[in-house]
C-alpha cells in the first residue's frame, strides 16, 4: 500500500530523452533480483555506469544536483514498452516521487499511480519550458499538489494536471485498491453466479 | 446503439460501473510467468488468497533456458531461484502452471492461445506487455502491472477506463513476400510508437481478413509497440477453424463478436496493403523502421528537429552513418524467435528460405512452445535449420528479452524476429533489426539486412 501522497516540493531534474523505455528504466537482467535498496543501482543503469563500472559524469542524474531531485522532468512517451513494475520500483529507490512528462506509456502511468509514484501529464510546450528553466536553474524546486492538482515551477507559473479520480483519491488518502475493491465482493459474486447460470 | 467489438466486450464483463466512468471489469482468463514473484509477495504481505485458481494459468517463458529443460541443471543460481519460486508460488496456490519440463510449456502468448485457453469474447490480462497477442482470437486482452495482477489474483477482477478506440483498415491483398510482421512494423513507422497511446486498435481489412490466426497473432503483438493497450481481429471462420479440437478450448458463439456496421471509432487509419514490403527497423524505437529494399534515412531527413536528434543518437547507438543501403549492414547475427514470430508458421516460412543452403552467420532458433517445436520436428523443419548451420533450440522468451542468460554482445549486430529494438534489449551495447522470419532467414544467409525472394 502506498503512502498517501498529497504535496511535494523538491528538486526537479531535466532529462531530454523521448521514448524512454522501461528496459532502459530497468535492465532486464536485474530483474530477477527481489525488490530491495539494491534497485537504486539498477535504475538507469546503463546509462548511469560504464560497463566498466565507473560512474558517466556526462549523464545529468549522476550530477549534483540533480543526483537529489524527487522530481524528474522527461520527454515524451515516456515509460513505453515492457510492463515492468520494477521500472517504478528503481525510480523510487533512486528518489524520485512524481515524473513529468507529455505523454506516458499506459501501463507505466498506471504502474506508477498505484505505487506512489506521481505522474504528471503537462503539454508538450510546458515541458520543453520547464526542463530549459532547470537546465538554467541547477537545483530549482517545482512543487506538486495533488490535491489542487497543479504544478508550480521555480518563477511561481502554476500549471493544473488531471489524476484519475479514482487513482487520486486513493493517493491522497493512502488507501488500497484491493481493499475497496473487496467492499464490492456482492457484485463479484453476483456476477459469477449469473455467469454459472447462463 | 452500434457497438464496436470491444465495447460489446467491455459491456458483458462490467462488474461495477462508477460515476467518473472507471469500471471494474470480470477476469476470465489470467496468464503470469516467472516475474510475478512481486505480485505473489503482494498477497502474502496481505494475507491473501488467490480467489479463482482455476482462471490463472502459469508459463515458464522469461527466464526458461534455451539450451536445457532441467530446472535443476541451471547454472545461474538467480535464474534457477526465480524460476523455482514461480513453480513453488503456482504450486501452493492450486494453479496449473505449465513448467520448464511440461510437455505444454512455451510463450504465454504463444501456448496459451495454442492450447485454446485463449477464446472469442474473453476478458484476458497477464503482466506483460505483450498480451495484446490475444486479441487475435477476438478477446480483449492487455498487460498489466504486477500490482495490477496481485489486484486480479485477489479479486478476479481489474478496474479499467475506456479506452479511445482506434480502427486500423488494411486495405487490399499483402504482395507475395510481405508478412503481417511488415505490416505491424509499417504500421508502426506511419503512426509512430505513441500513434495508438492508451488506445485499443481493431485490425480490419481485407489483408486482416486474409492472414491466418498465427499471422494475426503477430499483428496484435506489436499492437503495444504503436502504443496501443491492445489489438483485436473479430472472429470469423478461420479463428474457429484454427481452433478446433484444442486441448482447453470450449465451444463459442461468435455471431455478436463484431463491430456493428454503424459502429463508432475515436479514430480510423488506412493503409494500402498492396504497397506494404519487407521491413527493417534501422534505429531504437519500432517506429524507426523503413523497406528492406530501401536506405537508411539520414537525420537530415527526419521530419522535425525533435526527430532529427533522436534519429542521430538512434544511429550513432546502432554505429550507422545514415544514407546506406540496408543491404550493405552487415550482420553478426540472428534470432528466429519471441512472442512475435516463432509459431509453426513463422519457422516454415524460414525453414523454407534457408532450405539447402548455408548461413553466414550464427543464427538461433527457439520455438515458441515445446508443443511448436515437436510439430516442427515432425516436419522435418529442425534438420533443415540445422542442416544450414543453425542452432535448434527450446522454447521460451530467449533473446527477445535476454533474460535468461542468452545475449547479443556489445557492438554486435543482430537481425531479429522479436518486437523491441530498444537500446539493450538484446543485450548491454547490442544493435538489433526488427524482421520477420522470412527476411530473418535471408539475412542469414546473406550476412547482411535483406528480404528473401519471391
Amino acid at each position: 500500500m502506498p503512502e498517501p501522497f498529497t504535496r511535494l516540493t523538491a528538486i526537479a531534474a531535466p532529462l531530454e530523452m523521448a521514448n524512454v523505455d522501461t528496459d532502459q528504466i530497468m535492465p532486464a537482467r536485474f530483474m530477477r533480483r527481489p525488490r530491495d535498496e539494491r534497485y537504486a543501482q539498477y535504475g538507469f543503469h546503463d546509462l548511469r555506469f560504464t560497463p566498466e563500472g565507473m560512474v558517466r559524469e556526462d549523464f545529468i542524474l549522476n550530477r549534483p544536483p540533480f543526483d537529489r531531485a524527487g522530481i524528474l522532468v522527461a520527454g515524451r512517451n515516456f515509460g513505453v514498452g515492457s510492463s515492468r513494475e520494477a521500472a517504478v520500483y528503481a525510480l523510487q529507490a533512486l528518489g524520485f516521487r512524481c515524473v513529468v512528462a507529455d505523454s506516458f506509456g499506459d501501463i507505466f502511468f498506471n504502474n506508477s499511480l498505484k505505487n506512489g509514484l506521481l505522474p504528471v501529464r503537462l503539454p508538450e510546450a510546458e515541458c520543453t519550458a520547464l526542463r530549459t528553466t532547470l537546465h538554467a536553474n541547477p537545483g530549482a524546486q517545482v512543487t506538486v499538489d495533488l490535491a489542487a492538482q497543479t504544478l508550480t515551477t521555480p518563477d511561481g507559473t502554476a500549471h493544473t494536471f488531471t489524476i484519475p479520480p479514482f487513482a487520486r483519491d486513493c493517493l491522497l488518502r493512502g488507501l488500497d485498491e484491493i481493499g475497496f475493491t473487496f467492499t464490492l465482493l456482492p457484485e463479484i459474486e453476483a456476477f459469477e453466479s449469473a455467469r454459472a447460470a447462463g | 446503439m452500434p457497438r464496436t467489438l470491444f465495447t460489446k466486450i467491455w459491456d458483458a464483463h462490467v462488474v461495477h460501473r462508477r460515476e467518473d466512468g472507471l469500471c471494474l471489469l470480470y477476469v476470465d482468463r489470467h496468464y503470469f510467468h516467472e516475474g510475478s514473484f512481486h505480485a505473489f509477495n503482494m498477497l502474502r504481505a496481505r494475507g491473501l488468497k488467490v480467489r479463482r485458481p482455476d482462471l490463472s494459468f502459469g508459463f515458464g517463458d522469461h527466464y526458461a533456458p534455451t539450451r536445457a529443460r532441467s530446472t535443476g541443471a541451471i547454472a545461474d543460481p538467480e535464474i534457477r531461484g526465480i524460476i523455482e519460486t514461480f513453480e513453488r508460488n503456482a504450486k501452493e496456490a492450486g494453479i496449473r502452471a505449465f513448467e520448464l519440463a511440461d510437455p505444454l510449456q512455451g510463450i504465454v502468448h504463444v501456448a496459451g492461445p495454442e492450447l485454446g485457453l485463449t477464446l472469442p469474447g474473453m476478458i484476458l490480462v497477464c503482466g506483460d506487455s505483450h498480451t495484446s497477442s490475444h486479441g487475435a482470437l477476438g478477446a480483449l486482452a492487455f498487460g498489466i502491472g504486477a500490482s495490477e495482477v496481485a489486484h486480479v489474483f485477489a479479486t478476479q477482477t481489474i478496474w479499467q477506463t475506456m479506452p479511445r478506440q482506434i480502427r486500423v483498415t488494411f486495405a487490399g491483398t499483402l504482395p507475395a513476400g510481405a508478412t503481417a510482421k511488415d505490416m505491424a512494423l509499417a504500421l508502426i513507422a506511419r503512426i509512430g510508437t505513441g500513434g495508438a497511446l492508451g488506445g485499443a486498435i481493431e485490425f480490419a481489412g481485407e489483408a486482416v481478413r486474409g492472414l491466418s490466426v498465427e499471422g494475426r497473432l503477430t499483428l496484435c503483438n506489436m499492437a503495444i509497440e504503436a502504443g496501443a493497450r491492445t489489438g483485436m481481429v473479430a472472429p470469423d471462420a478461420v479463428t474457429m477453424e484454427w481452433l478446433r479440437g484444442r486441448p482447453f478450448a470450449k465451444p463459442v458463439d461468435i455471431s455478436d463478436l463484431h463491430s456493428d456496421p454503424d459502429a463508432r471509432f475515436n479514430t480510423e487509419v488506412s493503409l494500402d496493403a498492396t504497397h506494404i514490403s519487407p521491413m527493417a527497423t534501422w534505429g531504437t524505437s519500432p517506429e524507426e523502421a523503413v523497406p528492406l529494399h530501401g536506405h537508411v534515412p539520414k537525420p537530415e531527413e527526419a521530419p522535425d528537429a525533435a526527430r532529427r536528434a533522436t534519429w542521430a543518437a538512434s544511429l550513432d547507438y546502432m554505429g550507422l552513418k545514415g544514407g546506406e543501403r540496408l543491404a550493405d549492414v552487415r550482420l553478426d547475427r540472428v534470432f528466429l524467435g519471441s512472442c512475435t514470430n516463432s509459431r509453426i508458421e513463422d519457422l516454415r516460412e524460414a525453414a523454407a528460405v534457408v532450405k539447402g543452403k548455408r548461413i553466414a552467420v550464427p543464427m538461433l532458433v527457439s520455438p515458441g512452445s515445446s508443443s511448436v517445436k515437436r510439430a516442427a520436428e515432425a516436419e522435418g523443419l529442425d534438420r533443415i535449420f540445422t542442416e544450414a548451420g543453425a542452432s535448434w533450440e527450446e522454447s521460451g522468451c530467449s533473446l527477445c528479452v535476454s533474460m535468461n542468460g542468452d545475449s547479443v554482445g556489445e557492438g554486435e549486430r543482430c537481425a531479429s524476429t522479436s518486437n523491441r529494438n530498444f537500446r539493450g534489449r538484446q543485450g548491454r551495447g547490442a544493435r538489433t533489426h526488427l524482421v520477420s522470419p522470412a527476411s530473418a532467414a535471408a539475412s542469414a544467409l546473406a550476412g547482411r539486412l535483406v528480404a528473401a525472394e519471391v
